[in-house]
């Protein structure tokens, strides 16, 4: 019994380390452990065997079932990695081929300016806010310190609906709505479309954006609108970014300013963005004129404060070395897909 | 504005900053400065040179050989093809290795013209004898100057050979370039431009003395003024200059009036405009001889009146204009330009000098309506100080007399019917530092003002504002002369420090940024279209004529036609730009836009439109309608709308094919529209392909969204069980109805309904279509038994009979 047993093992270990498939290693395993297998045999054959002996029997069988089982799961594992090595290297590909992308549009770059515009000044505590773009004169003009008549009202080439209603000229207007609706403390932006009749060309356009900012409240100086707007710089255009206010004219601000930055291409050495003076010039601004506080209900005595206005496109043009503003209005996808 | 930098000096004694420095600091104190050009540029080793021989040329004909003395001792010999080139003439000559600044031709390269010495047709020739061209300048600017040919001295020219010619000829100087604010009418004119110098660089102001002029006559034996609409014309003043004598102006003169870009023509026109210039105050000469009645009468033309101004073309006034007249005629249009009747001539003998001032608005309107803007009309538009015009005019005839081209007779004639009243504004020194945020000393405050001319009242603690300065109103006003002097740079920076405020995006704004981050992971590129539009976009969309979508807001003045409307639907954007791209055959375009659209609650305009937000989405090539269906579902879906969407196929878009349109309604409201676009529509806008357009009204959308409270509902715990319905309908039938009734009828045990197959053909019969579902059933809070599912399935089978559904076997 025990030579039958020692010839099976010695069997099944050789068959076992010639085979080389998943398919021949299952044969095996039913030629010596399935329920006709040579193993399973031997052990039918116990009823033969002297009661005495069959604990030491069991035993032998055991131990060569043992060994044909932990050789199998041997070979099994040294075939499955072959197997797997095989399929790997089969599988490799040309990592050179073009990449796969899922189909994204694209976000048009006067929408990425303006969303870094409201996240520097939401941060700084700015509501954002909307007005009509078809807006009543009154709005956009007289309770703006710009009377009937004025020449600021020829000078923004206005275009009228009738003599009551326009296509707003400028964000401005929706000052003097919040502050209408709105007690202070007041900060706002907002931004928006507006219109002038100008003629189409690389650097005109008949509509176009701007964003207005506000901030009213008591004892705002002059020097807080310098403040923000230089930290504003900072924000959008780099902690490096350095600003200059120049005096200037607008009707419903006093003092009024425009502010340059040093340029951002080259850092205000001189180049051809800067036009070789190193400044860009951003936006104008100024502190709210005594009279349009009092004309939307403020208390010029009581409160204060300033507000500006970006040219939006300029910003974009700027920012990405746009050399016609007619591009942001093709809408052309080879264009689009740049941003 | 353009001014001579020599001018501004003059009345600035002191100035000597150079170009950048005065460029920089007179654009910090609040004159801007757009820029500045030198008008020696390019121009080098050019001095004063006198032919002292002129000799044929031996191998050319139309070449001389000159000898010219340059003040070295030895003269320099230069060949020359000018015609006008004689012995004896002063001239300008460029030496060796010197440069010009343009061609004959007048062409001015960037880098000028470099001169060498060389030979000309063998005959060495040491440096070139200049033309006003060459110069840079146009001949009509140097009347002196010959038709043809190089620049000649007259003769009596104060120059010597060897002398810098460009000095000699005023070309030592630079013209500075000034973007004037409305509000600073007195910066329109030289002395208000100096004026500001001064108190910038902190050096005194001298203009020019004005002494007394005249004979013993007065101006009013001649002239008598009366002003009968004095609304128009708060001030005139009249002066009369007997025995004129025509001539040229002298050389002074003319550099001045050269460098702000006027021509000169004789010392008469040239005195009006250098007056204009320097004092910003234009003035009109009359003939004498031809005001009759010697009387000058201002008045509103009549209505349709005729007038033929002095460049002899005529107009046709209107009873809003201001006339100047005589006893019986109109002999000027008031600011604007004045008649043919009585403009000055080579005969006139004696004049009447006009300076007044008019209203400014009346002016600008009058010079729109006439189609005539003027020299003149653009400075009274401004609103003029009535103060200045007798200032000026006092000015004009001290230049009359030293200049010699009259007898100025004495006095004048003065109606003077509105003075500007005299304003102050109470100085409070620490409300200025408290508005600026700066700790100025009320010393320094008061010592910006003295150069402004603003005087200040201890007593009273009130400055007193000139006539010139109508900007100065308040208190925020003086504040700003403050700050510009005291450097707009030297004020602090700080930030507001009041009660802090939650800075956010309206709930609106937020929707629309999830729309457009939804389109772009969708592969729809953002676009930007107009608001306005051409009403021919109506046609190319089919709309009826009585379509109220073509009821807009119309623009009265627009860019064109193409621009005049105020667009009622987003399409014509839309469809334009995929044209666009496709003409440049981009494939497969995706485009949307965010954008409003303009609907007049009643017209004609009485009230604001209505602004409703579009997201429009459109694309060509690789999309389709369910495609686009699919982009509009994933929006309304993460905007938080979590009931089902019905769409109707409808016919009701003429822009859309008849086929394949559906309204999008939510739970009973119009949210919005998507289908493909008509054929005939897309070949309209040059689109050759299939072409899907959809369209959401943002404003019926948002009060469905949900963007803040959305909550986890746990996930499924007991298995669901699904089943397969395959169902035979009328081909005619639209599944959403089927499915609505699965929906209904499946009630909270419902998990998903999902169409996997529509078919057919010969095995469902004509006229039918078989359409199968997955219903998938499921319980939060047990594990469905066979009642359930029956329960749910009946209700089922009950709904299809009634829809005459058949269960396909």
């Amino acid at each position: 019994m025990q030579e039958k047993l020692v010839k099976i093992r010695e069997e099944a270990l050789a068959k076992l380390n010639a085979a080389d498939t998943a398919e021949a290693l299952n044969e095996i395993r039913l030629a010596y452990l399935g329920k006709k297998g040579q193993l399973t045999e031997v052990l039918k054959g116990m009823r033969d065997v002297a009661p005495e002996d069959r604990p030491k029997v069991g035993e032998w069988v055991n131990s060569t079932r043992k060994a044909i089982e932990d050789k199998l799961a041997a070979v099994q594992k040294e075939i499955g990695e072959k197997a797997l090595e095989v399929r790997l290297k089969a599988e490799t590909v040309d990592v050179t081929l073009p990449a796969k992308l899922p189909r994204i549009g694209h976000r048009h770059p006067n929408t990425i300016a303006l969303e870094e515009l409201e996240r520097v000044f939401i941060g700084m505590g700015y509501e954002v806010v909307e007005g009509p773009e078809v807006e009543y004169d009154y709005y956009n003009f007289e309770a703006l310190n710009i009377p009937a008549n004025h020449p600021a009202k020829d000078e923004q080439d206005t275009f009228y609906v009738n003599d009551k209603i326009l296509l707003r000229t400028q964000t401005s207007p929706v000052q003097v709505r919040v502050m209408e609706k709105k007690k202070p403390p007041i900060r706002i932006v907002a931004p928006g479309r507006v219109f002038r009749a100008d003629d189409v060309d690389a650097t005109h356009s008949p509509s176009f954006h701007q964003v207005e900012g506000l901030v009213i409240d008591k004892n705002i100086t002059f020097s807080d609108l310098k403040g923000t707007l230089a930290q504003f710089a900072r924000e959008l255009f780099g902690q490096d970014t350095k600003v200059k206010f120049r005096p200037h004219h607008f009707p419903f601000t006093e003092p009024s300013a425009e502010m340059d930055v040093s340029c951002f291409k080259c850092g205000g050495k001189g180049c051809r963005m800067c036009k070789g003076s190193g400044w860009i010039e951003i936006l104008g601004c100024g502190m709210v004129h005594p009279k349009v506080l009092k004309m939307s209900g403020i208390d010029p005595e009581e409160y204060s404060g300033f507000a500006f206005g970006i040219g939006l496109e300029r910003i974009t043009l700027l920012k990405y070395e746009i050399d016609d503003m007619r591009l942001l209005y093709e809408n052309d996808e080879r264009f689009l897909k740049q941003f | 504005m353009n001014t001579s930098y020599n001018w501004i000096k003059s009345y600035v004694p002191g100035l000597s900053a150079g170009n950048q420095e005065y460029f920089d600091k007179m654009t910090l104190s609040g004159t801007k400065v757009e820029g500045f050009a030198p008008l020696d540029k390019n121009l080098e080793k050019i001095v004063v040179g006198h032919i002292d021989k002129l000799e044929p040329h031996p191998n050319a004909n139309k070449l001389v050989v000159c000898q010219v003395d340059v003040g070295t001792g030895e003269p320099l010999q230069i060949v020359t093809g000018a015609p006008n080139a004689a012995e004896g003439q002063t001239v300008v000559v460029v030496l060796d290795g010197g440069k010009v600044a343009g061609d004959h031709d007048g062409h001015l390269p960037e880098e000028g013209v470099s001169i060498k010495a060389g030979a000309l047709r063998g005959v060495p020739s040491m440096g070139m004898m200049c033309s006003v061209e060459e110069l840079g300048f146009e001949r009509t600017y140097f009347p002196e100057a010959p038709e043809n040919g190089i620049y000649v001295f007259p003769e009596g020219s104060p120059v010597k050979p060897g002398d810098d010619a460009l000095a000699a000829l005023g070309l030592r100087d630079t013209v500075f370039e000034y973007e004037i604010t409305s509000n600073r009418v007195d910066c329109y004119s030289v002395l208000g431009i100096a004026r500001e110098a001064a108190a910038t660089f902190r050096l005194p102001f001298v203009p020019p003395v004005v002494p007394e002029t005249g004979n013993s006559e007065h101006a009013s034996d001649y002239v008598s003024v009366e002003i009968k609409d004095s609304d128009l014309c708060p001030r005139y003043v009249a002066r009369v200059v007997k025995n004129i004598k025509f001539g040229p102006s002298p050389r002074w003169m003319q550099e001045r009036l050269r460098a702000s870009g006027i021509r000169p023509i004789n010392n008469l026109v040239d005195i009006t405009n250098y007056v204009m210039e320097e004092y910003g105050q234009p003035m009109h000469a009359f003939d004498y001889d031809q005001i009759a009645g010697h009387k000058i009468v201002v008045r509103r033309a009549s209505e349709g009146e005729h007038f033929v101004t002095l460049d002899g073309q005529e107009r046709t006034l209107d009873d809003r204009m201001l006339m100047i007249c005589d006893g019986e005629k109109a002999i000027g249009i008031a600011g604007i330009m004045g008649g043919e009747n009585s403009k000055i001539t080579d005969d006139v003998k004696t004049m009447v000098f006009e300076s007044a001032c008019f209203d400014g608005t009346n002016i600008r309107l009058s010079a729109k309506r006439l189609g005539l803007r003027t020299e003149a009309s653009g400075k009274f538009e401004k609103g003029l100080d009535p103060e200045n015009a007798l200032a000026a005019i006092n000015r004009a005839c001290v230049l009359v007399e030293e200049l010699g081209c009259g007898e100025v007779v004495g006095g004048f004639v003065d109606v003077y019917t509105k003075k500007p009243q005299s304003r102050e504004i109470p100085f409070r020194p620490d409300w200025i530092n408290r508005f600026l945020g700066t700790e100025i000393s009320e010393e320094t405050m008061l010592s910006y003002f003295p150069p402004l001319e603003l005087t200040y009242d201890a007593e009273r603690r009130v400055v007193k504002i000139p006539s010139f300065r109508q900007d100065l109103e308040g208190e925020a006003d003086l504040a700003e002369e403050v700050a510009r002097f005291y450097g707009y740079d030297n004020v602090p920076t700080t930030l507001p420090n009041g009660e802090a405020t939650a800075g956010k995006l309206p709930y609106k704004q937020r929707v629309e940024a999830l729309a457009r981050d939804v389109l772009e992971y969708c592969g729809f590129s953002q676009s930007m279209n107009y608001s306005f539009e051409s009403p021919k976009v109506w046609d190319k969309l089919r709309l009826a004529a009585d379509s109220k979508l073509r009821q807009a807001v119309t623009i009265l003045n627009p860019l064109g036609e193409d621009y005049s409307i105020m667009r009622t639907l987003p399409l014509g954007g839309m469809l334009n730009s995929l044209a666009t791209n496709f003409n440049r055959r981009n494939k497969n375009v995706r485009l949307y836009e965010l954008a409003n659209i303009y609907l007049p609650k009643a017209l004609p305009l009485t009230e604001l439109p209505d602004e409703r937000m579009q997201l429009c989405f459109g694309a060509y090539g690789d999309m389709d309608f369910f495609g686009m269906k699919a982009v509009a579902e994933e929006f309304l879906r993460k905007a938080g709308l979590k009931g089902q969407v019905e769409y109707e196929n409808t016919a009701e878009y003429p822009f859309l094919h008849p086929g394949r349109q559906a309204v999008m309604q939510y739970e009973g409201t119009r949210i919005g529209y998507l289908g493909e676009v008509h054929p005939a529509t897309a070949e309209a806008f040059g689109i050759g392909e299939r072409t899907c357009v959809a369209v959401l009204d943002m404003p019926a959308v948002l009060p469905f969204t949900n963007l803040d409270n959305k909550h986890y509902e746990g996930l499924a715990r007991f298995p669901a069980v699904s089943r397969d319905l395959a169902l035979v309908m009328d081909k005619s039938m639209p599944v959403g109805t089927v499915e609505k009734m699965l929906r209904q009828r499946s009630g909270k045990l419902l998990e998903s309904v999902e169409l996997f197959d529509v078919y057919e053909g010969a095995q469902v019969g004509e006229g039918k279509k078989s359409v199968a579902y997955t219903l998938v059933l499921r319980a939060k809070d047990r594990t469905l038994d066979d009642k359930d599912i029956s329960g749910v399935m009946n209700k089922i089978l009950n709904g299809l009979q009634q829809m005459g559904i058949e269960l396909r076997s």
